[in-house]
């Protein structure tokens, strides 16, 4: 059902974890099936330095968000914000039509944490 | 690796016993039963002794049994068959939230056509009340079907008071012995049945064949016409080899049933209460006792998802099924576990094992010594995990 490099992040995520103040964090809902994934920055400059998530979701949704949090790693903002949700499930090979949505959830997430380092910015600046 | 199968409820291995018995029904006693030469008569001798032992195993005359394509297609046949045969008598159906797809779909398309459809609620552990029954019933009521005993959670309904209540009402009632056959004592005389599904592939037979049980005098209309196979019932060839593999699973496991029962029963508890005591936050989704199937196990792991459960649980050798939505091809958690009342988040961390002939007590043991490392690896994944802890930690 999976490809190998799906199975291979699912059986060994990188990147699982929490970051304690992070600069930002996003969680996002799969409104098809009830899964929940979130994501955390630490960003220096506009370079995401760290990121790690927490998922609850099936092989899918575990899948692509320890990929999306490889890909980001290191990649300035608006390169993080250029990931599409088609180009994560195409650096895993691929995934079953009826497991497309699950990809959703984690450049959603990423997008959210984003959006959410710069909404903590504005306040910041006041 | 060590290789633990426990998804008898999706299908069973076929009894070696059988599958030789079937080779020859391919290969050297191949005729049509419908043919007058040797080679038909021979088939046909062996698709009457396989009706007669398929009929023996249920309490049945062996002319009430009309073979099918499956539970699916039985099922079909006695909701379609008597719906479409009795329509001028009433336009009311009864059945329930927790009926297998085959028996709900086939209503609900009913229901778009022409037809006034009840669908009856259940309690938290997926058990129907006899009384729910009584106030559904209405003048124009014809036909009502019930399982005998869950699929997913393995509740056992209380057929025989239904059924005595279906009769004094005169209705007709349909019973999807499916999961219960082979598990738990089936007799359409004592349950008070008109009409009863059985499957092969659930009692170590072949998959493909199934059978229905009609009371001798109900009539019913033909989904599959042709050739007047099996008293015009279900035209086709007969499949021969199936239909006789069948009638050998029913034999053996009539012989086997009563000490099968009570050693599944053992490795149940000792699997549904090892759980309990290795995993915190887990819910037992159904009965537990009498009231549940000897080889059920279904519980909710809070926190964690069904597919990653059944993911890691297969890379470690052990098959198991889920109600998760995200294992369903609709994305949908299951029907039956949402008819309970569990909240859609508790129905996305289920986990069904269902026990069958070779499992061992080494089995359970070994899922035991599995399933807490796999759980507490999810859960440390899981954004619901620590949320709750840091709740409960804030209290
Ligand atoms: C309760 C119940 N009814 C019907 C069926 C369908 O039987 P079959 O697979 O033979 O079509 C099943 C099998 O999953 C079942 O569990
Ligand atoms: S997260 Fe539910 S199907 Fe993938």
């Amino acid at each position: 059902m999976y490809t190998e490099k799906v199975m291979d992040h699912f059986t060994n995520p990188r990147n699982v974890g929490e970051i304690p103040d992070a600069d930002g964090v996003g969680e996002v809902g799969n409104p098809k099936c009830g899964d929940i994934m979130r994501i955390y920055l630490d960003i220096e400059g506009d370079i995401i330095k760290d990121v790690k998530f927490k998922t609850f979701g099936c092989g899918a949704a575990v899948a692509t968000s320890s990929m999306v949090t490889e890909m980001v790693k290191g990649k300035t903002i608006p390169e993080a914000l250029d990931i599409s949700n088609a180009a994560v499930a195409e650096a895993l090979g691929g995934l079953p039509p009826n497991k497309l949505h699950c990809s959703n959830l984690a450049a959603d997430a990423l997008h959210a944490a984003i959006k959410d380092y710069y909404d903590k910015q504005e306040k910041a600046k006041g | 690796m060590r290789k633990v199968y426990m998804d008898h409820s999706a299908t069973t291995p076929v009894d070696p016993e059988v599958a030789s018995l079937m080779m020859t029904y391919y290969t050297e006693k191949y005729g049509n039963p419908s043919s007058i030469h040797s080679f038909g008569q021979e088939a046909r001798e062996a698709l009457e002794k396989a009706r007669e032992q398929v009929a023996g195993f249920i309490g049945a005359q062996p002319a009430e049994i009309t073979f099918t394509s499956g539970g699916t297609e039985a099922d079909n046949l006695a909701v379609l068959g008597a719906a479409e045969a009795y329509r001028k008598k009433g336009k009311h159906l009864i059945t329930t939230a927790v009926e297998h797809h085959a028996v709900l779909e086939t209503f609900e398309f009913l229901a778009k056509n022409g037809f006034e459809l009840t669908i009856l609620p259940v309690d938290e552990y997926g058990l129907l009340s006899v009384e729910e029954v009584r106030k559904a019933i209405r003048p124009d009521t014809i036909l009502l079907s019930v399982m005998q005993a869950n699929n997913e959670v393995g509740t056992i309904q209380p057929i025989a008071e239904i059924g005595k209540l279906a009769k004094e009402r005169g209705v007709l009632f349909h019973v999807d012995a499916v999961q219960s056959l082979g598990k738990i004592p089936v007799n359409v005389d004592d349950l008070n049945v008109d009409m009863l599904t059985i499957s092969s592939h659930k009692i170590y037979g072949p998959k493909g064949v199934g059978a229905l049980y009609v009371r001798k005098g109900i009539r019913l209309i033909p989904l599959v016409h042709g050739g007047g196979q099996e008293k015009k019932r279900r035209s086709g060839t007969e499949n021969t080899p199936g239909i006789i593999g069948f009638g050998k699973a029913c034999e053996l496991a009539q012989a086997r049933m009563e000490e099968e029962a009570e050693r599944l029963t053992e490795l149940r508890d000792r699997l549904l209460d090892g759980i309990l005591e290795r995993i915190d936050y887990v819910k037992v989704n159904g009965p537990r006792g009498a009231r549940r199937l000897p080889n059920n196990v279904n519980v909710s792991i809070q926190f964690v998802e069904g597919e990653s459960l059944l993911l890691s649980l297969d890379m470690v050798g052990i098959a198991a099924s889920s109600g998760s939505a995200c294992t369903s091809g609709s994305l949908d958690p299951s029907h039956v576990l949402l008819a309970m009342g569990l909240p859609h988040e508790i129905a996305h961390g289920s986990l069904r094992f269902s026990l069958g002939r070779q499992n061992t007590e080494e089995d359970v043991d070994y899922v035991l010594e599995q399933l807490p490392k796999i759980v507490e690896r999810l859960r440390q994944m899981s954004p619901l995990f620590d949320q709750m802890q840091r709740e409960a930690g804030a209290k």
